[in-house]
């Protein structure tokens, strides 16, 4: 075997792969002609500017929009024109840019939804959900993974806004996806919050795919495996963290004013 | 522990509608109140499962409830009177209405919702009022009460009373059941955030539609039953005002627990016949009677002990 995939993040079939996808808006090109792919492993992180088009693209990947043309394949089967859920079903979660957590519910409950999502069928009306170990101890062992355990009895909707996306991220993490989508996920966390986060992502990346829309710089350049620029709907750049750090174009028209 | 709280209210509410007959209220008038407030109690208990439960605001939950009144119509024209049949037509009927009708609507929700199932109600309320052999508009009075293994049971009113007792304690244990399970939580959880709930991957419209199917058995029981207790079915029993009585009741009692379905049940038929005796524009008063019970009991009726403690400790 001559040519052995190279083990390393970033390597490997994609698990995601973008070809010309396009969605407009009336007269606005939201997104223009994307094409990407996103390893099995690692976070590849989306950055651009405000109204670039990065969360129009996680909402197409997602299933809540659809692209006017262009191609979406996940894990091996092409889901363009899949709905939401049944993307889920494949392996593809969320986070939301607005947190959506469902404020009615515990935060462990909330976590328990999600792997009762992958946990059989759904269409008991018997035994009292509450009650299942088999939900509740996935759910906490999430709640722990992103430091949330403590808080687990809390109403969602009564948590910090930085505790409400480190929920978002167990609810996430208890569907054990193949690919995360994370809208700024740090976006309106505290210093020490965000701090936690990253470290967690850190440890995230090492089994998950993970597309990363972020605007926190520092961030992204000390978490991402590959970089993509945004800008009016365009993908002006795309690759590893150094190169796109050093390109002409990035720099001109977005890093300019960091870097 | 918390559980046991839930439960015990209503619990002591059944054990008082159990005592009645004993302690004073034994009087055929009385008892036939009770009667119609525990059988519009079932039909409230269904609509708490779609509005409490999958927030699904129906104005259309009488239709369901005077189909299953038909039912027993229907089948007294062609002299069976037979429970064994008569039961499950009203329930089987009611239920695939509700499935044919809920197939569209659930896949809307709010104002939609609620201008669909209206649509819907007012088609079987004129398709009823045309039904000619059945007395058209003027209604149809039954030749007797249903018969349980050929013999008159239900005639007897103790029996009546403790039969819709049971099917009512019997009902708020079914939906206390389902809205606690998987699917209960499914269906609460799309009430809340329905993209999210797609996000995690579930198609909320089978869980609404099987929780509109189930809302509708139990109003075409309640339909056979309120037929038994008047003898006498009327298109008046599809009407849009019945519906939004249901609907009062459900809100009135409370949308936190199904028992507020039972409470606003109880509350509307009572107050509905006290006001009644009192003065021939009781509609007047009761309107604004609703509007402030609305504004200031948060919980509903069901929610009054939790707010009372509060109020106590503040
Ligand atoms: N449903 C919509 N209808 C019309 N225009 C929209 C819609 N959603 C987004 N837009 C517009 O599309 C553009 C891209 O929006 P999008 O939210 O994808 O940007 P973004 O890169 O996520 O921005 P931000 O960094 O502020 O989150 C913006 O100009 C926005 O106003
Ligand atoms: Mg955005």
């Amino acid at each position: 075997m001559a040519d052995l995939p190279p083990a390393r993040p970033g390597a490997g079939t994609p698990i995601l792969a973008l070809e010309g996808l396009r969605k407009r808006f009336g007269g606005l090109t939201v997104t223009d002609d994307v094409s990407l792919a996103v390893a099995p492993r690692g976070i590849h992180a989306v950055i651009g500017p405000n109204g670039a088009g990065k969360t129009t693209l996680i909402h197409q990947i997602s299933g809540t929009l659809r692209p006017d043309a262009g191609r979406i394949r996940f894990a091996g089967r092409e889901i363009t024109h899949l709905p939401l859920h049944r993307r889920a079903r494949l392996g593809l979660a969320r986070s939301f840019q607005i947190t959506a957590v469902l404020p009615g519910f515990s935060a462990l409950e909330n976590v328990a939804l999600a792997v009762q999502a992958g946990a059989g069928s759904s269409f008991r009306f018997f035994r009292p959900a509450a009650g299942e170990a088999r939900l509740n101890e996935p759910a906490m062992a999430a709640l722990e993974q992103v430091g949330l355990a403590a808080r687990a009895a809390v109403k969602a909707g009564a948590l910090s806004h930085g505790e409400k996306r480190q929920l978002e991220l167990a609810i996430a993490l208890a569907l054990r996806p193949k690919l995360l989508l994370l809208d700024e996920p740090l976006a309106g966390a505290g210093p020490e919050e965000t701090e936690r986060l990253i470290a967690l992502l850190g440890r995230l990346k090492a089994d998950y795919a993970i597309l990363l829309v972020e605007h926190d710089m520092q961030a992204v350049f000390a978490l991402a495996d590959a970089v993509s620029v945004l800008v009016y709907g365009r993908l002006i750049a795309s690759g590893a963290p150094a190169a796109i750090r050093a390109d002409p174009a990035v720099r001109a028209a977005y890093l300019g004013e960091d870097a | 522990m918390p559980r046991w709280r839930e439960a015990a209210l209503p619990l002591l509410l059944f054990a008082l509608l159990g005592a009645a007959p004993w302690i004073g209220f034994g009087e055929g008038y009385v008892l036939s109140l009770l009667a119609r407030a525990m059988i519009l109690g079932i039909a409230a208990l269904g609509l708490h499962l779609l509005v409490g439960g999958a927030g699904l605001v129906s104005l259309g939950h009488a239709a369901l409830l005077g189909i299953g009144a038909y039912a027993v119509v229907v089948l007294d024209a062609a002299r069976v009177t037979e429970a064994v049949w008569v039961v499950p037509a009203s329930i089987l009927g009611a239920a695939l209405f509700a499935l044919l009708t809920g197939a569209v609507a659930v896949r809307t929700s709010g104002v939609q919702f609620i201008m669909i199932t209206l649509a819907f109600a007012q088609m079987a309320f004129f398709i009823a009022g045309s039904l000619s052999v059945y007395g058209g508009d003027d209604g149809y009075t039954l030749y007797g009460r249903t018969e349980l293994f050929g013999r008159r049971w239900l005639e007897d009113r103790l029996v009546f009373h403790y039969l819709c007792l049971a099917l009512l304690a019997g009902a708020w244990a079914l939906v206390g059941m389902l809205l606690a399970s998987r699917f209960g939580r499914v269906l609460r959880a799309a009430r809340e955030n329905a993209l999210r709930v797609a996000a995690l991957g579930f198609n909320p419209v089978p869980y609404r539609l099987l929780a509109y199917v189930i809302a509708g058995g139990m109003a075409g029981l309640a339909g056979a039953l309120l037929a038994n207790a008047t003898e006498f079915v009327a298109p008046s029993y599809l009407a849009w005002q019945r519906s939004g009585d249901l609907l009062f009741m459900v809100i009135l009692g409370g949308l936190g627990a199904p028992h507020g379905a039972v409470l606003g049940a109880l509350a509307m038929v009572l107050l509905e016949e006290w006001l009644g005796h009192w003065t021939a524009h009781w509609r007047l008063i009761f309107g604004p009677l609703l509007i402030l019970a609305v504004l200031f009991l948060k919980g509903g009726l069901a929610g009054l002990p939790a707010q009372l403690r509060g109020a106590g400790r503040g």
